[in-house]
């Protein structure tokens, strides 16, 4: 019986990989344990070595083919005086049984294999006729720490795997080589330990750039970064200050489940001296990081996992700084206001391109920054509108969607036509099947509806 | 089992105190450069009680004699309700930090907790200011915002006042890996309690601080009690030089009672941190004469503990008659020095008596920059 050789998942996220190389050809025996090929992830090269043992009978997917999809068949291996072709039609993907038949249809797996170039409205920040290159948010992050320790000796980077590993999501990137292990520095598995170090080093005027490994794990360190960064300038009537950022991942990645899923942004939003980013372009990401660098206070900095690999376009200026506290209007639209964050804008694009052809036109906010929070540029677009729908990922309770409202039905109550409606993680913690994650989180269907709630469609 | 550790430990400080010519008893080899090889350069398992000249005699006098001076003019201010919140004197725990400084250089940092008066005053800040702040008027140092617990002054590089047990740690290895980043020779002070001892964030900064060489002197200050728990009663290992051991910090006994030892101890260790060998752990057995913190009123231990503290180990006490005895300097030169002390803590409480309040547009003020 035949065996197919599918293409590997190498991490949670990864939905396609690249098939760089094979290392054995047509005809070779191979054994379990032998390596057969290579796969490019937007992470890193990694090895595939063969389970069964067998004659690489048929190779499916050529050497060099980009964006090969998790699952496809890339080859097929047979036992010996066995035909390729006698086994049976090579079954697609395994699936598993589908518990929720009435999962809505426009919540399909589209919020992680979206388009490897979304389309951004021009940014006002940006001069009109300014040339755009065309990379992902992980590269923009490189770029903007890399750019930033060229220019001052006081910004290094420190956390788990930044230095050696390159980054354990791979943000780090060269920084090692290009800055030497005195400013790319590894340490211990202690968020507690080394967040306070950092902060120590901050209160002297040095730039910490803090990388968590996760915002999970900052759960750890977060009375560091609320007691120790973002109080000390008030607590010493201005004297002390503590210029760091605390970045890393926030918020789901893909089945990683409850203790790794965490979106903390309602947490840092609701104290007083830090400020908090959470980008969803790359042009973002990389004029906002450049920003909390060089801001003299402290950033917590969230960003996306699954936002890591996607590409948009980026000015290509040599010094392309954002100013922190600004949304941006993502899509103008006279209909309703979706306000929304980070990967809260996947969401929020794809229903606005829906509703479209249910002829409502819907205005796009990306917050960009939660604090300061850009109210102004809410309120005049609901007064536009009438109209809004906040999109998060985290839990309603406390959240940042019921502080928007808050701040709308307070400032723009006459403007209203209908009462605000939130669309947010479920009251759960994440769980882990694929069925179940999927309905914990918003989707793209839960804001077309509350959309149509608010417009009485 | 208390009554007997807590008994044990005085006759240590004593015998340490006593034997002025002898050698120090409370100080001996660090543990942790016996179990590892790597021997500090200490010279304390032989040497006498480091003597000290009749000006650093004096010197140390009049400095511990203004933290007392003005930590028990504080304790009667709380009474009188000029000081709010909480207030934790650092009466009886003088020679730790006034001994330290000595050892220290400028540029040299210094952080804390939240018994922290005494690290300032230690640090030359100044009395009006501390004082000020203490009763939250617009002249302290965070202008009347931060409280007792929270003070800082980036002049005299004292980074806080921190009002998380054991926060300090970790950030004081911050200070430490910055002299390293910028290499330059300051070493950070980073002093805690026997109790912020046994948080996690501790060990992890050990461990970073060894790894990484970082010139950290942790300062123990194990005055028996954290709050109400004497210390084996929280503590498995009591003896927190040895709490380096996993991570090869030497670390030393000291009689923290003893303002020569505990200078001596300073130089050690400062020499250590400066020569680029890592961080470096003195363990300064002292004790605490009031209680807690204002409202506490000290049941968990005797009043003749205190007492035979108070008589037999006095820091200020002790060089008071080394300074009439040894150093033959007269009663009215000390009176001289006992007046002048007096009037910088008058001064201080009438300043931070009439001081205003901060103005309400500073509610407002210095949350970001």
């Amino acid at each position: 019986m035949p065996v197919n050789i599918l293409m590997p998942a190498l991490s949670p996220t990864m939905e396609k990989g690249n098939l760089a190389k094979w290392t054995k050809k047509e005809g070779d025996k191979v054994k379990p344990g032998d390596v057969i090929a290579e796969i490019e992830t937007d992470k890193a090269t990694m090895e595939v070595e063969a389970v069964d043992e067998g004659i690489l009978t048929k190779i499916l997917v050529a050497e060099g083919t980009q964006d090969v999809a998790v699952n496809e068949i890339i080859a097929v291996l047979t036992q010996d005086g066995e035909d390729a072709s006698s086994g049976s039609a090579p079954a697609p993907a395994a699936k598993a049984p589908q518990a929720t038949p009435e999962a809505a249809p426009l919540a399909a797996p589209a919020i992680i294999a979206a388009a490897p170039q979304a389309t951004v409205a021009a940014d006002p920040d940006v001069p009109a006729g300014t040339e755009m290159v065309t990379i992902t948010v992980r590269e923009a992050l490189r770029d903007a720490m890399a750019e930033e320790m060229r220019k001052d000796d006081a910004v290094f980077v420190m956390g788990e795997e930044v230095a050696e590993y390159q980054g354990a999501y791979k943000i780090t990137q060269g920084l090692l080589q290009e800055f030497g292990a005195r400013r790319v520095i590894d340490t211990p598995i202690t968020e507690h330990g080394f967040a306070g170090i950092g902060v120590g080093a901050a209160f002297t005027g040095l730039k910490p750039i803090v990388e968590f490994m996760t915002f999970n794990f900052a759960m750890q360190a977060i009375d560091q970064i609320i007691n120790s960064a973002a109080k000390t300038l008030y607590m010493s009537g201005g004297q002390m200050g503590c210029p760091i950022v605390f970045r890393g991942p926030n918020g789901a990645a893909a089945r990683v489940a409850a203790q790794h899923s965490q979106d903390y942004s309602a947490w840092y939003s609701h104290i007083p001296g830090l400020k908090v980013v959470a980008p969803y372009t790359a042009a973002d990401a990389k004029g906002l990081l450049k920003a909390a660098i060089r801001d003299p206070n402290p950033v917590v900095f969230l960003e996306n996992e699954i936002l890591y690999g996607q590409s948009f376009e980026v000015p290509k200026l040599d010094d392309f700084v954002l100013p922190i506290g600004k949304a941006r209007i993502h899509r103008p639209g006279k209909d309703v206001t979706i306000v929304a964050w980070s990967i809260g804008m996947t969401y929020a694009t794809k229903a606005a391109a829906e509703l479209e052809k249910l002829g409502i036109d819907a205005e796009v906010i990306d917050l960009r920054s939660l604090r300061p929070l850009d109210t102004e540029t809410i309120i005049a677009s609901v007064m536009k509108t009438g109209r809004i729908v906040t999109v998060e990922e985290g839990w309603q309770q406390s959240g940042v969607g019921a502080e928007i409202s808050a701040r709308v039905v307070e400032r723009a109550f006459d403007y209203l036509d209908a009462p605000p409606a939130r669309v947010s993680g479920k009251d759960v913690p994440m769980p882990y099947a694929a069925n179940l994650e999927k309905l914990a989180l918003p989707s793209v269907a839960d804001v077309i509806e509350a959309v149509k709630a608010v417009t009485y469609k | 089992m208390a009554a007997t550790r807590t008994k044990a430990a005085p006759a240590a400080v004593k015998a340490a105190s006593k034997t002025s010519d002898g050698p120090a008893k409370a100080a001996r080899p660090p543990a942790a450069a016996k179990a590892t090889g790597r021997a500090p350069s200490t010279k304390s398992a032989t040497a006498k009680v480091p003597a000290l000249t009749r000006e650093q005699e004096l010197s140390a006098y009049r400095e511990m004699l203004l933290i007392r001076r003005f930590e028990e003019k504080a304790g009667q201010m709380y009474g009188m309700g000029l000081i709010g919140g909480f207030c934790h004197l650092y009466i009886g725990q003088e020679a730790v930090v006034v001994g330290m400084q000595m050892a220290s250089k400028a540029g040299d940092q210094v952080i804390t907790g939240y018994r922290d008066h005494g690290h300032m005053l230690a640090t030359g800040m100044s009395a009006n200011g501390v004082m000020a702040e203490l009763t939250g008027r617009r002249g302290g140092y965070s202008r009347g915002k931060g409280g007792s617990m929270h003070m800082f002054s980036a002049e005299k590089h004292f980074y806080g006042g921190h009002g998380i047990v054991g926060a300090q740690v970790s950030l004081g290895t911050g200070l430490a890996f910055a002299n390293r980043y910028r290499g330059n020779d300051n070493v950070s002070l980073t002093y805690f309690g026997d109790g912020a001892a046994n948080q996690g964030q501790v060990y992890e900064s050990f461990n970073m601080a060894a790894l990484w060489k970082l010139p950290v002197i942790y300062i123990i200050e194990n005055n028996r009690y954290a709050m109400g728990t004497a210390v084996n009663r929280a503590s498995a290992q009591t003896d927190f030089s040895r709490r380096g051991l996993s991570f090869n910090i030497p670390g030393e006994q000291v009689d923290g009672m003893d303002i020569r030892e505990t200078y001596a101890a300073g130089l050690r260790a400062m020499e250590w941190c400066r020569a680029g060998k890592g961080p470096y752990i003195l363990e300064m057995q002292t004790y605490r004469y009031r209680g807690h913190s204002m409202s506490d009123p000290a049941k968990y231990r005797s009043k003749d503990e205190v007492q035979k503290m108070r008589t037999e180990h006095d820091p200020i006490e002790q060089v008071r008659e080394r300074l009439l005895k040894a150093w033959k300097v007269s009663e009215d030169e000390l009176k001289k020095i006992d007046a002048g002390v007096r009037d910088i803590v008058a001064e201080s409480a009438e300043f931070a008596t009439n001081d205003p309040e901060p103005d309400p547009s500073e509610l407002w003020t210095d949350i970001l920059k």
